[in-house]
């Protein structure tokens, strides 16, 4: 295990990514990435009596999924880490007590997935588990109700809001084998530019992905060049040009055609989504459908995935405070 | 480690050039046709109140009375939403808005059971409205108490 810099792990035994499963919800299901995603739900309540279990239902499923096509009992898996948006991340901890594995919670909002990966990645790296599944989630209707209004009230939403994805994604991750490997981690910084609007995630979380992609570019002596693709999550369109502009005025590298974002990604623009896909599952599911797949086909060889995460809730924004953001990154790479 | 390159307030000029504007020309007209449509409904149902000669005082409240029904029905069917979702506050407004506002907390927390959900949670976006109405109804009945020998 050694260290890049500030803020980077370098993975001595890179962990293999033995599986991954995604799972994706009904509106998801119109969008662009249809085609890719391992299960498609139409149902969005999955047969449960709330939206809370429904959420719990599909992290569950999504971790099945992955775990059959690894053909790996879920006893096996030493750990599992796991996160979601619902207070107290119970869709992650009611998933862990169905499946059984020892589980080790995760929040970084929307970053969640990626912050998983560089966590499992360290202690399977560091040798103290030899295998772990990583999972993010969310869903629509959860969010809405804890973070905004009910859903059948009558509302507008302006158009820097995000759309709060209907998905999960899941990692399997061994420290022997053959697969996609987690070659380092940056964790990010917490960084806020004042911005007050809840609605406007992409532009508060732009600054931190910008702060953490400098940071690993930094420790790890890259430049975006040398990767084959920067995935960020979920800054939306307008976050993703923002980026691009902070990235430009500090004179940091990022060619735009290297550059994609999974909440601009996930949806049509016609779909109504307004800026974008957000929450959890966006990243998860884009990253564990498409991107991976995407690498393994060898379409890609170095990817360099970029959670971010909007750290407010409910009480915060009430109380006038301004809207912090966080990213971490992993790098994925192929062969070796 | 690189610095931020922007101020948060250079940060926020950049954030509005990249952020769309509401469509406001469109949201005004969308809101106008509807909320008048609801109102002219009303004044109908009005109208016809007064021909089945219900009375001055009973005409007003069947109108109201008809609108909540028609506004927490049509929440229950799921269709309100959208028409909030088109009309922004030509549907917010009306007393129509006030019954989706009421109805759509009691949907939604019917799961949290009947105590801590639908009870707690029934008035949590009409309860400023309702508070803050019959405050403000007191204030202006002190005022017209005060002022009634000098107004009439």
């Amino acid at each position: 295990m050694s260290r890049a810099g500030q803020q980077t792990f370098v993975y001595d035994r890179p962990p293999v990514i033995a599986a991954h499963a995604s799972v994706a919800g009904p509106k998801e299901a119109q969008g662009p990435l249809a085609p890719w995603f391992d299960a498609l739900l139409e149902d969005d309540l999955l047969g449960q009596k709330s939206w809370e279990l429904a959420e719990m239902e599909m992290v569950r499923r999504c971790v099945m999924d992955a775990l059959n096509q690894a053909r790996m009992p879920a006893e096996s898996v030493q750990a599992l880490l796991g996160g979601d948006l619902n207070n107290q991340i119970i869709a992650s901890s009611f998933a862990a007590r169905a499946l059984g594995m020892p589980f080790l919670g995760q929040y970084g909002a929307c970053s969640t997935f990626v912050q998983a990966l560089a966590v499992a990645s360290a202690l399977i790296s560091g040798g103290f588990l030899d295998s772990a599944a990583c999972v993010a989630s969310s869903h629509f209707c959860t969010a809405e109700r804890q973070f905004r209004f009910p859903l059948e009230l009558g509302t507008q939403r302006p158009p820097q809001a995000s759309w709060t994805a209907t998905a999960c994604g899941c990692a399997l991750l061994k420290g022997e084998g053959e697969g996609l490997r987690i070659t380092s981690g940056t964790l990010g910084r917490v960084i806020d530019l004042n911005i007050t609007d809840a609605n406007h995630m992409g532009a508060a979380m732009a600054p931190a992905v910008f702060d953490t992609l400098a940071a690993h570019f930094s420790d790890m002596g890259r430049r975006a060049e040398d990767y084959d693709l920067i995935a960020t999550g979920d800054l939306g369109w307008i976050g993703r040009d923002l980026l691009l502009e902070l990235c430009d005025a500090a004179g940091v590298s990022l060619p735009p055609d290297r550059l994609i974002d999974c909440g601009a990604s996930l949806f049509y623009r016609e779909q109504d989504a307004h800026a974008g896909g957000s929450g959890c599952g966006c990243v998860a599911s884009v990253s564990c459908g498409w991107l991976m797949k995407r690498l393994e086909r060898g379409e890609l060889n170095r990817l360099l995935l970029v959670g971010s995460g909007a750290m407010l809730s409910p009480t915060s924004s009430q109380q006038g405070q301004s809207v912090p953001g966080i990213a971490c990154a992993v790098s994925i790479e192929r062969g070796r | 480690m690189s610095r931020q390159p922007f101020t948060p307030d250079r940060y926020r000029e950049l954030v509005a050039s990249h952020t769309p504007p509401s469509r406001q020309l469109r949201g005004y007209l969308r809101a106008f046709w509807v909320g008048g449509t609801i109102c002219v409904l009303g004044q109908a149902l009005t109208l016809w109140a007064e021909k089945l000669n219900l009375g001055e005082i009973t005409a007003p409240m069947f109108t109201t009375s008809a609108l909540i029904f028609l506004g927490t029905t049509l929440t229950g069917i799921g269709v309100y939403d959208r028409i909030g979702k088109y009309a922004g506050a030509g549907s917010a407004i009306p007393v129509t808005g006030f019954a989706n506002s009421v109805a759509a907390p009691a949907i939604e927390f019917q799961r949290e059971g009947a105590v801590m959900g639908v009870g707690a949670r029934l008035f949590t976006l009409a309860g400023p409205v309702l508070a803050y109405g019959i405050a403000s109804s007191v204030l202006v009945g002190i005022a017209y108490w005060l002022a009634r020998g000098w107004v009439l």
